[in-house]
């Protein structure tokens, strides 16, 4: 059971400010995030595109905004369970909270931010009928362990850059790599693109262009895929192989959350904006993108806004009762967990003779 | 009002709804769907409207003259779902007076 004051759904930028909020009122953050990276929808769907509207940043990278935040927030030591999605909430005699994941890792809080943004992302999958039956047993939608595919056969098909980039890392793991695509075109950085056409010169890459997979073939586990190239003539060939990846880029979905008990309005989670971001069950807050009340605008810089005014709320339910006083950091300086201290450094008094 | 064009959106639940749609706020035919809530928030424009993720996907019913398919949108129709020759992502159309007369259909949700 991992224990922690303030359990985060989510690890994009509004979890991960939230972390930083809660360690300068002395609370420990653990999160739970269903990507196996944090940075949410900036580190997954735009990590190169740059944000114009983080106050005090007249341009940044949705990346390095990612890493900007988990440098602020790394001495307060959050915990994190990437990869992994909350599936279950149950709520406690002691008034605390018990998530689970899909995968069974169990997290207990007294207080539950969601900071889940459009919800977990889910792996598009590709219109082939049988695909579901061969999960696991084949068919892979994210790649966790490349040691699988130690001298396998793979076919991967998708034309962004996590087909160009696992291709490229897979070529020199497997005994073969199949990449197939509905267009000869790619679209990913310059140097992925180049070094899998090298690879393609070289004989380490397949490709198969353009060209689609419309069935998957086996009796227990991915015995082959059948592909449909449209190259001068329309033709149907089977490729045997032991493993088939489709990336095709992952959708996010309110999922789990949905049956949590919680007041769900268009897809978002209703809260009390007004006071402190709670929703219908006391001791669980929603924050960012996930949330919603009169005037919410979908922005980061919102949600670092009501992360701040959430970490408030949440030192009221641990430590009731005591006494707190707004500090300003520049004032008071930060205190890591990890026994750091940044502060403002001493003005020099000094006379002039 | 003269700025605005009227535009013919049939919605995933086959309902064609026919709204109006202003040119000088620089909105995109996403933007469009999302003000008039004719698909649920969270299955449409969800990258915001990058031309990364084909949430707002459709499929273009009138003749009318589009701009041009740039290779980003091209890319991530390459790669979306349902595809056909008349797809397009409505983030990429940008609502202008020459769209007076327009109408798509949304594709289903992937």
């Amino acid at each position: 059971m991992i224990k922690t004051d303030i359990l985060i759904i989510g690890a994009g930028p509004t979890g991960l400010f939230a972390v930083f909020e809660a360690g300068l009122l002395k609370l420990k953050c653990h999160l739970i995030d269903a990507l196996p990276q944090a940075g949410g929808q900036c580190s997954e769907i735009y990590p190169k595109k740059p944000i114009y509207d983080i106050p005090g940043f007249p341009e940044i990278l949705a990346g390095d905004l990612t890493n900007n935040l988990l440098e602020q927030c790394k001495q307060f030591e959050p915990g994190f369970t990437l990869g992994e999605r909350a599936e279950t909430i149950e709520k406690q005699e002691d008034g605390s909270f018990v998530v689970t994941t899909n995968k069974g890792t169990k997290h207990q809080a007294p207080v539950v931010a969601i900071a889940g943004g459009l919800g977990s992302f889910e792996p598009r999958k590709p219109l082939i009928d049988n695909i579901t039956f061969f999960e696991d047993k084949g068919v892979e939608y994210f790649i966790k362990d490349p040691e699988v595919y130690r001298n396998k056969r793979v076919v991967i098909s998708g034309g962004g850059d996590s087909a160009l980039d696992w291709s490229i890392f897979l070529s020199k793991v497997a005994s073969e790599v199949t990449l197939i695509h509905r267009r000869n075109e790619f679209r990913g950085a310059l140097d992925s693109v180049e070094k899998v056409q090298e690879l393609k010169n070289k004989g380490k890459i397949k490709l198969i262009t353009p060209a689609e997979v419309i069935n998957v073939v086996g009796h227990d586990k991915v015995e082959a895929v059948v592909v449909s190239q449209a190259e001068h003539i329309q033709k149907e060939f089977e490729i045997e192989c032991d493993h088939f990846i489709p990336l095709f880029g992952l959708s996010p979905k309110l999922g789990p959350i949905a049956n949590w008990g919680l007041e769900i309005e268009k897809n978002a989670i209703k809260v009390n904006n007004a006071l402190d971001y709670q929703t219908n069950i006391p001791g669980i807050f929603a924050i960012g993108d996930v949330n919603t009340y009169p005037g919410k605008l979908k922005l980061i810089l919102c949600g670092f806004h009501e992360a701040t005014l959430m970490c408030q709320a949440a030192y009221q339910i641990i430590n009731p009762g005591k006494k707190y006083v707004l500090k300003y950091t520049t004032v008071s300086g930060v205190d890591g967990f990890d026994g750091t201290r940044k502060e403002a450094p001493k003005q020099v008094v000094k006379s002039i003779n | 009002m003269e700025q605005d064009i009227s535009i013919k959106i049939t919605d995933r639940e086959g309902v064609t709804h026919e709204v109006l749609a202003p040119t000088d706020m620089a909105m995109n035919l996403m933007e469009v769907v999302r003000s008039y809530e004719l698909a649920p928030e969270g299955t449409i424009g969800i990258c915001g409207g990058m031309a990364m993720c084909a949430s707002c996907q459709c499929y273009v019913l009138s003749d009318t003259t589009l701009p041009e398919i740039q290779d980003d949108e091209e890319a991530m129709l390459s790669e979306a779902f349902y595809v056909k020759d008349n797809s397009r992502l409505g983030c990429q159309i940008r609502i202008t007076p020459d769209l007076e007369g327009l109408e798509v259909e949304l594709a289903p949700e992937s």
